[in-house]
């Protein structure tokens, strides 16, 4: 399906195929997380590495629990318990990992590439959660099923996403993804997020410091968290960023009337997006989070299970 | 005695291009003419291939003292013999600083200990590269310093631009400046464009460099000093030395190989293409290249800039900055500039020779009376580098395995061959 051995590292280089094969293959698992048992055995005595050396709650909560709905073990290394803290090189502590036999690694790292730079040197499937400033192809492919699900189709829509697009990987993701699949999107926060150089990544990019201008016609509205760990350049203040950039009720009213409105978390309630938005009925945020859970069991079921790409589906008995 | 025949001679310094053959007599050249013959001279057949005076590296790292990991004088200088080198001038920014006397005399002992080529060292500008005292310039001159650099960072203020101009003027000694707007900079990786963007890589801005090149010009035109832009890497710095050269001031510049071969989208996740200044777009590229062909570049150096492998086998944005380089120069030059219809064969070699010699305030020359130092070089000949078989303790290069057409053949120090292919 992908590689060999089949790493998923990031959007830009699938191809329009396999990401409709994924979303395909996700739509049994998002049935399944409404069973009463949510256990499968398909993935019994597969051992998933969670390896996040960069803090997060909500990806890591996501994929340990699909591996256990899958069946399969998990061993989890977090930074603040890591050998990295005593000053171990990431090549020594995946190998490390990798000496345990886990059948595949689900990393997480601050640096862009770092998940390529592994993918390159261990024989088990790497599957990228969130690379500093570079992807994060699990968001974007949940994002994806959302709007495929709400919508009816992935294709064609007026993409707008609203925030620090320079220092945001969800946005990398989605821009590659939804360009595949003929999005026109806007791009718009305040210009110093969101460089010229953007508009290079795919086809059909335009950029606006106006956010009347981006919500005019939106059909999918992707907020962005404001990523202050992340940002060298002096910020800008936090009033300043609301009022230009908040996605409010009357703002969203600019979009279309079925616009739906994603965020990918964690959310700041009143600074990017205001609580009746985020609450609201176009907000698909919780859903987001379900999907999730299936995305990620589809990848783990044929990336670490290595099912073939026609093999009955185990959601489906 | 060692009597180089039938080679083709090229010396910029002369403009000669001729068969010529050149008698070697213990540390100098004695004789330069046609059919030389000197019974019981060792003969060195160089037919087909050229005879250049002896390359100078104006910008190396031997690491030595202090990262003796990473390379020492010895094995540097080996790796700078097959690259045709016969002088390598290196970088203050060892552990210690090279900033006193002291430190230099312990350079220049080792090399006279372990070297295979001339190793001229440069001394830090300020005291420790703190940029704020200025290091003992004048005593390190008497040790043996050819040029003041605070090399791996820029000189910090234009206020201390000014003083070690003014003091090194008096010394009749070029100040190197490594070119570079910390703040711009900050914490950038990779230079900044489409490519940077799309990495998710944090990006330095051209301007990062071409704001301090302009800088150093100004404080150039208040002191009248010898100024020189270290591995040069965007249009706007070369237009600030082209203008500054055109006013008649003492401006000069380098570029690197890999600065004028590679371009931001060959960067990938991989930390042999990570050094500073990072690799520029193409059309800062093209710019170099255009600068390097029209006489306002002055000299190709290496920046051979050794990291033992742990050291780089680590994320992007971890690794520390550069590429070893000595082997790769001339056969990129060869490549990307002769061959490809750039610069004549002549040109290069100035590059090599006359330029940074220029740089230095000597002479570089294929004629009776001077130095024994003479490069000799094929422009066909076929190899591939391999980074596992050089001298350097380091392998950090993008250019491992690559296969070239040309190669330095023989490299000849004080009239002893210390290189020969």
């Amino acid at each position: 399906m992908l590689q060999r051995p089949p790493h998923l590292l990031g959007i830009e280089t699938l191809s329009r195929e396999q990401i409709v094969f994924i979303l395909d293959q996700s739509k049994p698992f998002q049935e399944f997380q409404r069973h009463p048992l949510k256990k499968l055995a398909t993935l019994r005595g597969k051992t998933v590495a969670i390896a996040f050396f960069e803090a997060s709650t909500r990806t890591r909560i996501s994929f340990t629990t699909a591996a256990s709905r899958l069946g399969a073990d998990t061993m989890s290394l977090q930074a603040e318990s890591s050998s990295l803290k005593k000053g171990e090189s990431l090549i020594d502590t995946v190998r490390t990992l990798e000496a345990m036999r886990p059948d595949g690694i689900v990393m997480r790292h601050s640096s862009s590439g770092a998940p390529e730079f592994v993918a390159q040197r261990l024989e088990i499937p790497v599957i990228n959660a969130g690379d500093g400033t570079h992807e994060h192809p699990t968001q974007a492919l949940l994002d994806a099923l959302t709007i495929r699900d709400r919508k009816g189709k992935l294709e064609d829509w007026n993409v707008t996403i609203l925030g620090d697009i320079l220092h945001s990987r969800v946005a990398r993701s989605n821009i590659h993804l939804l360009s595949k699949f003929g999005a026109r999107i806007t791009l718009c926060g305040p210009p110093m997020w969101v460089p010229r150089e953007l508009e290079n990544l795919a086809p059909n990019i335009r950029r606006t410091p106006h956010i009347k201008e981006a919500l005019d016609g939106a059909d999918v509205v992707m907020v962005l968290r404001v990523q202050t760990e992340r940002i060298h350049e002096p910020a800008l203040a936090a009033d300043e960023y609301i009022a230009g950039y908040q996605l409010t009720p009357e703002r969203l009213r600019l979009a279309r009337p079925d616009a739906l409105v994603l965020h990918p978390g964690p959310m700041i309630r009143g600074l990017e997006i205001d609580s009746a938005v985020a609450d609201g009925p176009q907000s698909c945020v919780l859903e987001q989070v379900t999907n999730g859970l299936a995305v990620r069991m589809a990848l783990l079921y044929h990336l670490v299970g290595g099912a073939p790409a026609d093999a009955p589906h185990p959601a489906k008995e | 005695m060692l009597l180089i025949k039938n080679g083709r001679v090229l010396d910029p310094s002369t403009q000669t291009d001729a068969l010529l053959d050149v008698l070697l007599d213990g540390e100098r050249i004695s004789k330069v003419g046609a059919n030389l013959s000197a019974p019981g001279a060792e003969i060195f057949d160089a037919k087909g291939l050229i005879v250049a005076p002896g390359f100078i590296d104006l910008h190396c790292h031997l690491r030595e003292p202090g990262q003796e990991l990473s390379e020492t004088i010895e094995t540097g200088t080996r790796s700078a013999a097959r690259g045709g080198f016969t002088a390598v001038c290196c970088m203050p920014n060892t552990q210690p600083v090279n900033d006193s006397a002291s430190v230099t005399r312990g350079i220049v002992e080792r090399a006279a200990a372990s070297a295979t080529v001339r190793v001229w060292p440069i001394g830090a500008a300020s005291m420790g590269s703190q940029g704020e005292a200025l290091a003992e310039i004048a005593a390190m001159k008497s040790a043996g310093i050819v040029a003041v650099s605070d090399d791996g960072k820029p000189i910090a203020t234009a206020r201390l631009m000014r003083q070690v101009m003014d003091y090194c003027n008096s010394l009749d000694l070029p100040v190197i400046d490594h070119c570079e707007d910390a703040s711009l900079f900050a914490g950038g990786v990779m230079r900044e464009g489409p490519q940077s963007i799309r990495l998710g890589l944090k990006g330095i801005p051209a301007q990062s460099e071409s704001i301090c090149v302009g800088r150093d010009v100004e404080v150039a035109l208040l002191t009248g000093a010898r100024l020189h832009i270290a591995h040069m890497s965007t249009l706007g710095s070369l237009e600030y030395v082209r203008a500054a050269k055109k006013q008649g001031l003492r401006v000069t510049c380098e570029v690197t190989p890999h600065h004028f071969t590679l371009t931001d989208e060959d960067v990938r996740y991989d930390s042999r293409y990570k050094m500073n200044p990072p690799l520029a777009s193409r059309s800062d590229r093209d710019a170099l290249i255009s600068g390097l062909a029209d006489g306002s570049v002055d000299a190709i150096a290496t920046d051979h800039a050794p990291h033992h492998p742990a050291s780089k086998d680590v994320e992007f944005d971890r690794a520390p900055f550069g590429i070893t380089g000595f082997e790769t120069a001339l056969a990129l030059g060869l490549s990307e500039l002769v061959d490809a219809g750039k610069i004549p064969l002549m040109r290069l070699v100035e590059l090599f020779t006359t330029g940074p010699a220029r740089v230095l305030g000597i002479k570089r020359t294929i004629t009776a009376g001077e130095p024994a130092d003479i490069t000799i070089f094929s422009t066909d000949h076929e190899w591939t580098f391999r980074a596992a078989e050089s001298p350097s303790k380091s392998r950090n290069t993008p250019f491992d395995g690559r296969t070239f057409r040309g190669a330095p053949m023989a490299t000849i120090v004080a009239g002893r061959t210390a290189f020969r292919r």
